[in-house]
C-alpha cells in the first residue's frame, strides 16, 4: 500500500524532476540576450497588444522603441502618462500622444435653422428622424434629442440652444456618438487640428441658405483660398483633408457664412 | 497495413475531428479563427505540437506508467510532460529558428495545455494504436483541426460583415454557425466504413 503510493510519488517526481533539469539547462544554454531596453519599455506598455500603434503587439512595439525606429507617442490606450515613461526610459523628449476628438458638424441653433414640422413622439433623435428626415427644416443637421448624450460615457455632450455640443475637455474619443448619431455628424479627429467645418448640408447652396443661415454654401471660397489644398468642396459641402491641412486660419477667415471655424479643440485631458 | 493508417489518417481528420465531431479544442477554434492567416498559424502549431507530444508521451505511457501499473496517473502525468515539451520547443525555436518562433511565437504558449493536444495523446493509448499509428493519427487530428479551423475562419469572414440582429452580434451568430460546421461534419460519419472498409 504505503510501497505503491510511493512509486507513483516518486514517478511523477521525477519526471516532474526531469523536466525541469530539462527546461533549466536549456534555459541557460540556449538563452537569447534581450536587450534590456526592450524589456525595460515593453513594462511601460499597457499589455493590449491592442495594434492601434501599428505594430504587433506591445512587444513588437517596445522593440521598434528600443532600436530607435519608432515614435514615443504612438500607444494610443496609454495616452500620454505611457508616452512620458517611454521618453524617460528611452531618455529623449516627451512626445504628446494624439487623442481623439468628437465633434458635431452642425451649427444649426435655433436662432439659424427653423422647424419644418412639429414632432411629439418620443424624444429620440433616430425616431424623429423616421418622420420627413427630422423636424428640422435641414434633415442633414443636428435634430437634437440628444441621443449622442444618451451614449456618452463621460457627460461631455450637452444640449445648447437646439443641437448638441461636445466639451473637448471631457471627451476621451470613445466614439460611441459617431455610431449613436442618426445623421452621421458627429466625426472623430486628432485634437491638435484646430479647423473643423460647422455644417453638413449637402444641397445646393440656394436651397441650403434658405434653410440654415449658417449652412455651408459650396461657394469654393475657402478651396481657393487654402495654401495646402486641404479644403475641397464635395457635393456643394466643404471638407477638410486632416493630412493636408495646416491651420492656418485662411479658409474660416474668407467663408462668408462662418461655417468653417478655428479653436482649439485639445482639452484639458492632455494636460492633467 | 498500409490500409489501416490510411483509414487511421482519414477518419481522424474527417470522422473523428477533434474540434466539431469531440469538441475538443474550442477555445483557439473560437479565439484565433478571426483571421484565415492566424487560424493557419494556429492550425499548424497545435499540428506540430500534436506530433511532438505524442513522441513524448507514448513510450511514457508504454515503458514507464503500463509498466508500474500507474495508469491512472496518465493525466497529470501527460500535462506535465507537454507543458514542459512546449516550453523546451520554444527556448529552442528562439534560440536556432527566430524567424519560426516569430511566426509561432503567439500561439505556442497557448497550447501548451490545449485540451485537444492532451486528448489526442489519450486517445491514442486508448485505442491501443502502436508508436507508428499514433504518429499517424496525431497527425490526423492536426490536420483536421487546421481544416476546421481554416473552413471556420472562411465561414467567420463572411459572418463579420453580414446583418445579424443586435442580440445575435459576435459570439452567439459565431456559436450558432460553428454548430452548423459541426453538423455537417457529421455527414462523414460512415464515409471510412463505405469507401475502405
Amino acid at each position: 500500500m504505503i510501497k505503491s503510493i510511493l512509486i507513483a510519488v516518486l514517478v511523477v517526481a521525477g519526471i516532474g524532476l526531469v523536466c525541469g533539469i530539462l527546461l533549466a539547462v536549456a534555459s541557460h544554454f540556449m538563452s537569447v540576450k534581450e536587450n534590456e531596453k526592450k524589456s525595460a519599455v515593453r513594462n511601460c506598455l499597457p499589455g493590449a497588444n491592442c495594434g492601434a500603434c501599428g505594430y504587433a503587439g506591445c512587444d513588437g512595439y517596445a522593440e521598434a522603441l528600443a532600436e530607435g525606429k519608432a515614435a514615443t507617442n504612438l500607444c494610443v490606450p496609454g495616452a500620454d502618462a505611457v508616452s512620458k515613461k517611454i521618453s524617460e526610459v528611452l531618455g529623449v523628449e516627451f512626445q504628446d500622444v494624439v487623442e481623439q476628438v468628437a465633434f458635431v458638424h452642425c451649427n444649426g441653433s435655433c436662432g439659424k435653422t427653423e422647424k419644418k414640422q412639429e414632432y411629439e413622439g418620443i424624444k429620440s433623435c433616430s425616431a424623429a428622424k423616421l418622420i420627413y428626415g427630422g423636424p428640422g427644416s435641414c434633415t442633414f443637421g443636428c435634430i437634437g434629442y440628444g441621443d449622442c448624450m444618451a451614449v456618452c460615457p463621460n457627460g461631455a455632450i450637452c444640449l445648447d440652444d437646439g443641437i448638441a455640443r461636445i466639451d473637448t475637455r471631457k471627451c476621451v474619443g470613445c466614439g460611441l456618438c459617431v455610431k449613436a448619431c442618426p445623421q452621421h455628424i458627429i466625426t472623430l479627429f486628432p485634437d491638435v487640428q484646430k479647423t473643423v467645418v460647422m455644417c453638413s448640408n449637402k444641397e445646393k447652396g440656394a436651397v441650403a441658405r434658405k434653410k440654415c443661415t449658417s449652412a455651408c454654401i459650396g461657394c469654393k471660397k475657402c478651396e481657393l483660398n487654402c495654401p495646402s489644398k486641404a479644403v475641397k468642396v464635395v457635393n456643394n459641402l466643404a471638407v477638410i483633408d486632416y493630412d493636408l491641412c495646416t491651420d492656418c486660419g485662411l479658409c474660416a477667415e474668407n467663408c462668408p457664412v462662418k461655417c468653417i471655424k478655428i479653436a482649439d479643440f485639445s482639452g484639458e485631458h492632455r494636460f492633467e | 497495413m498500409f490500409k489501416t493508417l490510411i483509414v487511421i489518417l482519414m477518419s481522424s481528420v474527417l470522422v473523428n475531428n477533434y474540434v466539431l465531431s469531440k469538441f475538443l479544442g474550442i477555445c483557439p477554434f473560437l479565439g484565433v479563427s478571426k483571421k484565415l492567416d492566424q487560424a493557419c498559424g494556429m492550425g499548424l502549431s497545435v499540428t506540430f505540437v500534436m506530433l511532438v507530444a505524442t513522441v513524448a508521451t507514448w513510450p511514457i505511457q508504454r515503458f514507464v506508467l503500463d509498466k508500474l501499473g500507474l495508469g491512472y496517473l496518465q493525466t497529470i502525468v501527460f500535462i506535465l510532460v507537454i507543458a514542459a515539451l512546449v516550453q523546451f520547443i520554444e527556448i529552442v525555436l528562439k534560440k536556432y529558428i527566430p524567424s519560426l518562433h516569430k511566426s509561432l511565437g503567439i500561439y505556442l504558449p497557448l497550447i501548451t495545455t490545449n485540451c485537444a493536444v492532451l486528448g489526442v495523446t489519450i486517445q491514442n493509448i486508448s485505442d491501443g494504436y502502436n508508436f507508428l499509428e499514433s504518429m499517424v493519427s496525431s497527425l490526423g487530428c492536426g490536420l483536421g483541426f487546421l481544416l476546421a479551423m481554416v473552413l471556420f475562419a472562411g465561414v467567420r469572414s463572411r459572418i463579420e460583415n453580414c446583418n445579424a440582429p443586435k442580440a445575435f452580434k459576435g459570439l452567439p451568430v459565431t456559436l450558432i454557425a460553428a454548430s452548423i460546421v459541426s453538423l455537417s461534419f457529421f455527414g462523414f460519419a460512415g464515409i471510412i466504413e463505405n469507401l475502405l472498409g
